[in-house]
């Protein structure tokens, strides 16, 4: 049955499905309406958890890595500023192999302060060890946090759910969530098989010498990289019970056989595919969804861009002073085979809207020779007197 | 597909009404999808929500630039500049308030009047317009039943405080003519 939910509390839902053990957040708009509901859950006595309101993200972050390594499935949420204080904690719990899910509610990254999306928070944490998910819709959403927590244990790796705040989080529509049972029998109850136990001491987190660093970053490493098949697996494993999948690694929509795509991360896929039907005097494009960003796709993007002359990469961040942050990796995974060229364009800073009539002007802009990094809907008269 | 945008200031429920509207449309078996806007988040700061309603998936996160209706909580926003750019022809403001000829003048485009603060205020003891309002809209267009927004509000309200809104509700839809815009919402729709 559909369900009229606000995308957080669609997620909070989802999370409950799963079973947490602890819950430990710190509230920050766009994320505020998962936690506060997921308290609300547990207020009510609806979620068996501890949720355990800390004094900063780095704390939410902390708490559940202790509670992960005692043994308890755990979960936190945060977004922009948060999730950079939490980094420190973030690249640890990766580093240690320990399981968990957080959901990311993307916002982008002061300075200048904003509350609106962009991915510049998630795509800071890159390097961090996370394998990570852009969810495309709130339906996504709910579907991939309850996959999360099963790759998270099955891998011993976290995952990062990454959900467009307030396009997503904010926006209520009409949700099918999964029975009780249905979850269970797709996520069975968590034993880390490294958990600790007063009876057996261990140490973890203690200082490696150079002898043994590299082997352990290796097997990092090589931990995510069999992730791939394993987020296939899962999501093929979900669509068996649900009737609904995500998309795997990497999605083409649109017009498969186009000779020009469009590279998306997150929401703004629906607003394309939307687009191409109101603009539809204008070339349709084949839209490539980038759903796991680590591990990193390679021949899943190859397969996706085979054939194609020009391919538009369309992301809600940048590196500045570099350019197109996916745009780049996806030029390197290309490199080697016949390339498209390919046009990196950084769009919806800030929370700014991509409306409809984005779709024609981006594939106007990219015919044109304007450089390999550009600004979507930069605004001269708003720069200094005499441009940059 | 219909396309609605709603004004009011922080404090109003403007989201509230907007995730109200979709709530029913979807509890009546439609699709529906409704977000906010926010800017500075206190109260008394210009806010916009969005709802679209339709008979397929809508898969389209952007803003409502162009809609078919906007609901106005504030009258004094009608004087701002923007709160009615992009209103497609054809389309119609509904606004709380007093019939205003001078602003309707300077508009240039039906406007539909309610006493919704006031309505509120008789039958909640708070100047809250947006239930009020929502009645209205759709005793206005006939998109839904007014009883789909009596029982949305039932999955948020309950005893006293829902028979209150229940008799509000009731009141505001009765004020306006029923009807009046079904043709444009239906035109809409298609």
């Amino acid at each position: 049955m559909r369900l009229a939910l606000e995308g957080s509390q669609a997620l909070a839902r989802a999370v409950a499905l799963c079973r947490p053990q602890v819950v430990a957040a710190y509230p920050i708009t766009p994320q505020t309406h998962i936690v506060e509901n997921i308290a609300k859950l547990v207020a009510d006595g609806r979620l068996d958890c501890d949720f355990v309101s800390v004094e900063s993200e780095h704390s939410a972050a902390s708490v559940a890595l202790g509670a992960a390594c005692a043994g308890s499935r755990a979960y936190t949420a945060s977004s922009s500023q948060g999730i950079l204080l939490m980094s420190e904690v973030l690249y640890d719990i990766a580093g240690l192999r320990v399981p968990m899910v957080m959901t990311c509610a993307n916002r982008a990254v002061s300075a200048p302060l904003s509350i609106w999306n962009d991915h510049q928070d998630a795509m800071a944490l890159r390097d961090s060890g996370w394998i990570q998910l852009y969810c495309a819709d709130n339906q996504e959403a709910i579907d991939t946090t309850i996959q999360a927590f099963r790759l998270a244990e099955s891998l011993e790796l976290p995952v990062m759910v990454c959900v467009d705040g307030f396009a997503l989080t904010h926006t209520l529509e009409g949700l099918e969530l999964p029975s009780q049972e249905a979850v269970d029998a797709f996520l069975p109850p968590y034993r880390f098989s490294r958990a600790l136990d007063s009876t057996q001491p261990l140490s973890i987190g203690t200082l490696v010498s150079p002898d043994h660093f590299t082997e352990a970053r290796a097997s990092h490493h090589h931990a995510l990289l069999q992730g791939l098949s394993q987020i296939v697996a899962l999501d093929a494993a979900w669509q068996q019970i649900t009737g609904r999948a995500c998309g795997g690694l990497v999605e083409v929509r649109g017009e498969p056989e186009a000779k020009i795509g469009i590279l998306t991360l997150g929401s703004v896929l629906g607003t394309l595919e939307d687009a191409m039907e109101t603009y539809a005097e204008v070339p349709r494009a084949r839209l490539i969804k980038l759903r796991a960003f680590r591990p990193f796709p390679a021949e899943a993007l190859r397969q996706a861009c085979a054939g194609l002359d020009t391919l538009i990469v369309f992301e809600r961040a940048f590196s500045p002073g570099g350019g197109g942050i996916v745009a780049t990796e996806v030029k390197a995974a290309l490199y080697g085979q016949a390339m498209p060229r390919v046009v990196s364009f950084a769009a919806g800073l800030g929370g700014r809207d991509i409306p409809l009539d984005a779709y024609p002007r981006l594939i106007e802009a990219a015919a044109e020779d304007g450089g390999d990094f550009r600004f979507f809907d930069l605004k001269p008269d708003q720069l200094p007197e005499g441009g940059f | 597909m219909l396309e609605i945008r709603i004004h009011g200031r922080g404090g109003q429920g403007n989201v509230m009404a907007a995730y109200l509207l979709a709530s029913a449309a979807i509890d009546q078996g439609r699709q529906a999808q409704a977000f906010p806007s926010f800017g500075a988040e206190r109260r008394g700061a210009p806010v916009t929500a969005f709802v679209r309603i339709a008979d397929r998936p809508i898969r389209r996160r952007c803003q409502v630039q162009q809609p078919d209706f906007l609901i106005v909580q504030d009258a004094a926003l009608l004087h701002v500049p923007g709160v009615t750019a992009g209103l497609k022809p054809g389309g119609a403001i509904l606004s709380d308030g007093v019939a205003d000829a001078g602003i309707e003048a300077q508009l240039g485009c039906p406007v539909v009047w309610l006493p919704a603060t006031r309505l509120a205020l008789e039958h909640l003891g708070k100047p809250v317009p947006n239930t009020a309002l929502m009645a209205a809209f759709l005793s206005l267009t006939g998109i839904l039943p007014v009883t789909a927004l009596i029982k949305a509000l039932g999955g948020r309200f309950k005893g006293d405080l829902l028979e209150r809104n229940q008799r509000l509700i009731e009141a505001a839809a009765a004020q306006v003519p029923a009807g009046l815009w079904q043709e444009a919402a239906h035109a809409a729709r298609a």
